[in-house]
């Protein structure tokens, strides 16, 4: 099975309000794959569909092999899914809410099953409510894969853990794509996350996916690299010795600072600093920044608000 | 199905007796009006008064305890709990019926506690009619359950759930004629008694405690509890079945 997850067209109407406008996704089996968006873009509901929770309205999808309209069964069998808010009794122990779960997907000896992922997922069998924030959301994602399901579900898994929990989490992520192979599935709205973790991302506005690729080739196709120059000697002798280059898209000056948008790459601090010694001119300094995630965010979301508008 | 509602009721039922106090102070308050009411009943309705009065209890006890069982799916709801079990292939009659075969013996469990408590009062019943009057009163408790359950599912602003439902079972309870015998009552409040189906549950439980096993008020309680159980559940299935929409 290469695709896991293949969906065309998946829209939802919630009182004639369109929540999702038709969303084209496809995971293929083993990837890690980012579900980005702003609070109220459609990333919950695009996820509580191809999770069988809330029915489309219009669309198609088959996800895990099995089709989600016509068998919700066989895609619940394939398929793990770890909800935004917690999924646990805090009255229960970790053990007893791993087997219960185990049982339900008729997983052979569940008790030997669910004290595994508990050694897995470093837990100890406690009363839930006793555990950290960073333990019952491990927890929340073994119960998402004790029956070793193709795709697992996350629903901003992280949200709300302090910053040694999230990368602790992290790791347990890639671990089970390491070692079982699983596809995982997740939403976020911490750029910083899908760029540690994800080997694609696919960003959701208004109900549409508006752009895909991976964190990098994304940060190259639309943040672009700044280089901000600072020089002692004459400004527009030096902007056009720079303006002239293949790489430099745009230059702007501020006082006797040059901020240029550049082509990403690794030999550009390099051309530049020739470009200028060739034409004489002595930098004070150079700083080379990349864009983050966040960069790209705001800009992809900027231009869609903008065309909105018009 | 019949499997995953097995494995749904041993784990609910381990949770619910691991909060055995809940439990406790569920069956207390039926117990305190058996202690510090009865006795004064006697002196109005004679000897005979716990032989009316226990069968009520036990209609107040399955009115109170399975009314308000939707609670618990509103915490269940809140933890994500809910969710995450729709997800599982476990059938959405399994999740609901789970539940209801908990509260069902849960109920058997403190009826049983009330009956011992009445018996050490003077109450008498014959083994015939404790077996009918609890085949009785299982299903009238199974469907109130679930339809709590349903309740709890439907409403949206489920901080309500609590002081909505109890707006339901004090006027069922007041109309059953659990407290004192609805024959004594104005034609009125008889005739809004009889639109509740515990008010047949009443009677027919008295009837069956009595002995009078061939009694029309006993095939009409059995009668009504079983078609009030069976449209009950079927109103929670269709409740717990609906995708979210």
């Amino acid at each position: 099975m290469d695709h896991v997850i293949e969906a065309r067209g998946l829209a939802k109407s919630f009182a004639g309000a369109e929540a999702v406008r038709g969303v084209d996704l496809t995971v293929r089996a083993g990837e890690i794959v980012g579900f980005l968006g702003p609070n109220g873009a459609g990333k919950t509901t695009t996820l509580r569909m191809l999770t069988t929770l809330l029915r489309p309205t219009a669309g198609t999808a088959t996800v895990a092999g099995h089709d989600l309209i016509a068998d919700p069964a066989g895609v619940r069998r394939g398929i793990g899914y770890v909800a935004q808010g917690g999924s646990t009794n805090p009255s229960c122990t970790a053990l007893r809410e791993l087997v219960l779960q185990a049982r339900l997907y008729r997983v052979p000896d569940a008790p030997a099953r669910s004290r595994d992922l508990l050694a897995e997922f470093d837990l100890a069998d406690r009363p839930i409510g006793s555990m950290s924030g960073g333990q019952k959301r491990r927890l929340d994602i073994a119960l998402g894969v004790v029956h070793r399901p193709a795709v697992v579900f996350l629903d901003e898994p992280t949200t709300g853990l302090d910053p040694q929990s999230r990368s602790a989490l992290w790791d347990h992520v890639r671990r089970l794509r390491e070692r079982h192979g699983t596809t995982v599935f997740l939403t976020t709205h911490y750029l910083e996350e899908a760029d540690a973790l994800c080997d694609r991302v696919l960003i959701i506005d208004q109900g549409r996916v508006i752009e895909e690729g991976s964190p990098r080739e994304l940060k190259a196709r639309l943040g672009g690299d700044v280089v901000t120059i600072e020089i002692s000697g004459d400004v527009p002798h030096a902007r056009s010795a720079l303006a002239g280059l293949a790489a430099v898209r745009e230059v702007r000056v501020t006082g006797r600072t040059l901020r240029l948008t550049v082509a990403p790459g690794d030999r550009i601090l390099i051309e530049l600093t020739r470009a200028l010694d060739a034409a004489g001119v002595e930098p004070l300094s150079i700083r080379h920044t990349r864009p983050t995630l966040d960069d790209v965010f705001l800009a992809l979301t900027d231009r869609k608000a903008a065309a909105h508008a018009a | 199905m019949p499997r995953d509602t097995w494995l749904l009721f041993r784990h609910q039922l381990r949770l619910t007796l691991g909060g055995w106090l809940g439990l406790l102070f569920g069956v207390l308050q039926p117990v305190l009006n058996l202690v510090l009411f009865g006795p004064l009943l006697g002196s109005y309705l004679g000897h005979d008064s716990w032989q009316i009065f226990v069968p009520g209890v036990l209609i107040q006890l399955s009115l109170l305890s399975p009314g308000l069982a939707g609670f618990g799916i509103v915490f269940d709801a809140r933890f994500g709990v809910l969710e995450r079990l729709r997800v599982t292939p476990a059938s959405r009659l399994a999740l609901l019926l789970g539940r209801v075969l908990t509260n069902t013996v849960v109920l058997l469990g403190q009826a049983a506690l009330v009956i011992a408590v009445g018996t050490a009062f003077g109450f008498r019943v014959p083994v015939t009619g404790l077996l009918i009057g609890l085949t009785l009163l299982l299903p009238l408790a199974a469907g109130l359950a679930a339809l709590s359950y349903a309740f709890a599912l439907a409403l949206r602003r489920q901080e309500l759930f609590a002081p909505l439902s109890s707006t339901f079972v004090v006027p069922l309870l007041l109309l059953s004629g659990a407290l004192l015998p609805m024959s004594t009552a104005p034609g009125w409040l008889d005739a809004a008694s009889r639109a509740t189906p515990f008010r047949y549950g009443a009677d027919a439980l008295r009837a069956a405690f009595a002995g009078h096993y061939t009694s029309g008020t006993l095939t009409a309680g059995l009668a009504v509890s079983a078609a009030f159980a069976v449209a009950a559940l079927a109103i929670g299935t269709r409740t717990f079945t609906r995708q979210n929409s």
